[in-house]
């Protein structure tokens, strides 16, 4: 059965709370999920005051001044601080979003800070994602033809590369599968919004010669069809895109080939 | 010891489901009208005595909306039930004994109702 509470070593439990900058007039709260693999304890949340005085105004800025004045065991991924990398994605204010550009005036009371959810930790703030780049790698994301080379390249209308707009722009950070419910409860085989998303990416692109082959790869009840237009994915996608819409235009396909 | 792109490939694509989801819409469509017909007729016989109740399902009409009736939901609940069951339930022989019990059900109430139905309007 699908597992709806926490095995008990994995309880989150009130961590410590650090001590308040000193001098500082402008304080903001931060509770911060934090699990080691180094030890034997359970996962904690940890309270912190970030002085906004010295701080940048996204979620990112205070969890790095948190790990560079306060604690430098906090351990996070990020890169590009401005929502392109993926790398700074988790779940802030009960969302999945990008640190990067979420800023802490959107949120009000303390902000609440954990991994992005149902993934194994690795760190802190730093989840799992080997099979979900494993599934992104299974849709094969690349161009694949039959037709001989041409000299130059392979030529788009403006109106078919606009097919691709609202979904080339999808960063892989993984917010969106894992607010998915269906990708919780089987994410060993259910592919999820975000590989979906990438998928119908290359069965809408008019330079690949491999559509039905791609559709056949994804007709499973299993891979594709655990979509349930539950439509977490589209709500708390940082990048606006919508790959409920995405995962449906695929199943239009799949039933426009058999009807 | 397994890749992550073997585990994630695991045993390839079922190459079906859009049946299923196209029978689930089908069936949808047409629980609409066979609902509203059944609503209706529930309403209309609503404190009604028996042979009157007899007499309306005698109507040839009324009989075969109602079988109609029953194949549509049938069938659409079991499409539901099993998909509940495929995201939930994930020990493959508890799985695998649920889906047949869906199916098994689905068919029990079927053949029951459409029983019931010709005795009715038929049965002396």
């Amino acid at each position: 059965m699908v597992e709806f509470a926490l095995p008990r070593n994995s309880r989150i439990v009130e961590g410590k709370t650090w001590p308040k900058p000193e001098g500082a007039k402008n304080l903001r709260e931060y509770r911060i999920y934090r699990w080691s693999p180094d030890d034997d304890e359970n996962p904690r949340v940890d309270t912190y005051f970030v002085d906004l005085d010295d701080c940048g105004p996204m979620v990112l800025d205070a969890l790095l001044w948190i790990k560079n004045k306060v604690d430098p065991t906090l351990t996070l991924r990020r890169s590009c601080r401005e929502g392109i990398c993926g790398s700074c994605s988790m779940n802030i204010d009960g969302g999945n979003t990008l640190a990067c550009t979420k800023g802490m005036d959107e949120i009000s009371g303390p902000v609440r800070v954990y991994p992005l959810p149902h993934m194994p930790v690795v760190k802190d703030l730093v989840p799992d994602l080997t099979d979900f780049y494993a599934q992104h790698a299974a849709i094969e994301p690349w161009l694949k033809t039959v037709s001989p080379e041409p000299a130059k390249e392979w030529l788009q209308s403006h109106e078919d590369r606009q097919k691709l707009d609202g979904l080339y722009e999808c960063i892989l950070c993984a917010c969106c599968s894992t607010a998915c419910p269906s990708y919780w409860w089987n994410s060993e085989r259910f592919l999820g919004p975000a590989v979906l998303l990438q998928a119908y990416r290359w069965l809408v692109d008019s330079r690949d010669e491999a559509t039905g082959e791609r559709l056949d790869n994804l007709e499973d009840p299993f891979r594709l069809y655990r979509c349930h237009t539950i439509m977490n994915c589209t709500q708390t996608c940082p990048k606006g895109l919508n790959p409920a819409k995405a995962i449906a235009e695929t199943k239009k396909l799949l039933v426009e080939r058999r009807v | 010891m397994q890749t992550p792109l073997a585990r994630v490939r695991g045993l390839g694509t079922a190459r079906e489901g859009t049946g299923h989801f196209w029978l689930q819409r089908l069936t949808a469509v047409a629980n609409v009208p066979l609902m509203l017909f059944l609503i209706g007729l529930l309403v209309a016989l609503n404190g009604a005595d028996y042979m009157t109740v007899r007499g309306a399902l005698g109507n040839p009409f009324v009989a075969l909306m109602l079988v109609l009736a029953f194949l549509s939901v049938l069938n659409h609940m079991r499409l539901g039930m099993q998909v509940i069951i495929e995201d939930y339930v994930h020990a493959d022989g508890a799985r695998i004994a649920l889906i047949m019990l869906n199916v098994f059900f689905a068919a029990s109430v079927g053949v029951a109702a459409i029983y019931a139905l010709v005795k009715l309007a038929l049965g002396g």
